[in-house]
């Protein structure tokens, strides 16, 4: 897809970097003069998938996280992937409360806030292949 | 991120300035559940009205926090929701088993 502008990072599945992400989306799509209730749910969308990488992609090791963000007109593009394990069984992680880490007090709402915030939500991942999130984000001009 | 707690009563009152996300959630839980431990306390009250970002780490350590503190039977309430965390609040259903409060005084004297 052509966008009007577009942007990519590269950046270690370190936890400091969920802030460094949203902070560099906001910023990016600041060009559109978003609303703060746009802004506010692409925060917390880019937030779920870039957390999502580390903890479950990656278990908090080592590895890569990349993050694209582009618009084009009043839509904002955002892709979040991960080389990690992957996911088996997308539908039952796309449920609202599936967790399949209980026992790191995650709530399984991830994959929920990002379906809600966004406009639309897809997921694709294989076991042992990596995952990638691509949400889209119709905004209204402030 | 910066967390402060005082005791108010048998109340640990927990003020979060700043992101809650997987990154700050941890240290968080970490001083919450040693501070509880340490002043005795039985309930806690958490005073966000200085929080600019949460995401589901956010949820999951609260209800974290909510199933500890019931195992000591005490309770967990909520005040001063700040605007930038109202939408993820009311989605998460939070408000179904913790109690929210609009100000820290009527927390302390309804809790
Ligand atoms: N990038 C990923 N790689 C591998 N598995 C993933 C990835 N993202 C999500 N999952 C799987 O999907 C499940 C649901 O994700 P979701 O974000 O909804 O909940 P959670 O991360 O477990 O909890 P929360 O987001 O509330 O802290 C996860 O528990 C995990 O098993
Ligand atoms: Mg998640």
């Amino acid at each position: 897809m052509e966008f009007d502008n577009e942007m990519n990072i590269i950046m270690d599945s370190n936890s400091r970097n969920e802030a460094f992400a949203r902070v560099s989306v906001m910023s990016f799509v600041s060009q559109l003069d978003p609303t703060m209730a746009d802004i506010t749910d692409i925060k917390t969308s880019v937030s779920e998938a870039v957390t999502n990488a580390i903890i479950h992609g990656y278990n908090n090791e080592k590895g890569k996280v990349y993050l694209k963000c582009g618009y084009k007109d009043n839509n904002v593009y955002i892709e979040i992937k991960d080389d990690g394990v992957g996911i088996n069984n997308i539908k039952e992680a796309m449920e609202p409360l599936y967790t399949s880490k209980p026992e790191m007090e995650r709530s399984g709402m991830g994959f929920t806030v990002m379906q809600t915030f966004m406009d639309s939500l897809e997921v694709i991942s294989e076991e042992g292949n990596g995952t990638i999130v691509k949400m889209i984000k119709k905004i209204s001009r402030s | 991120m910066l967390v402060q707690s005082f005791l108010e009563d048998r109340n640990l009152v927990i003020k979060i300035e700043g992101d809650i996300d997987h990154h700050t959630s941890e240290e968080i839980r970490e001083k919450i559940d040693r501070d509880y431990f340490r002043e005795k306390a039985k309930n806690i009250v958490f005073e966000l009205s200085s929080v600019s970002f949460m995401d589901s780490s956010g949820i999951g350590m609260l209800i974290g926090r909510y199933k500890n503190i019931e195992k000591q039977g005490g309770q967990v309430a909520i005040c001063n929701v700040s605007e930038n965390i109202e939408r993820i609040f009311n989605m998460s259903g939070l408000q179904k088993i913790i109690k929210c409060y609009t100000t820290l005084d009527e927390a302390l004297k309804e809790i």
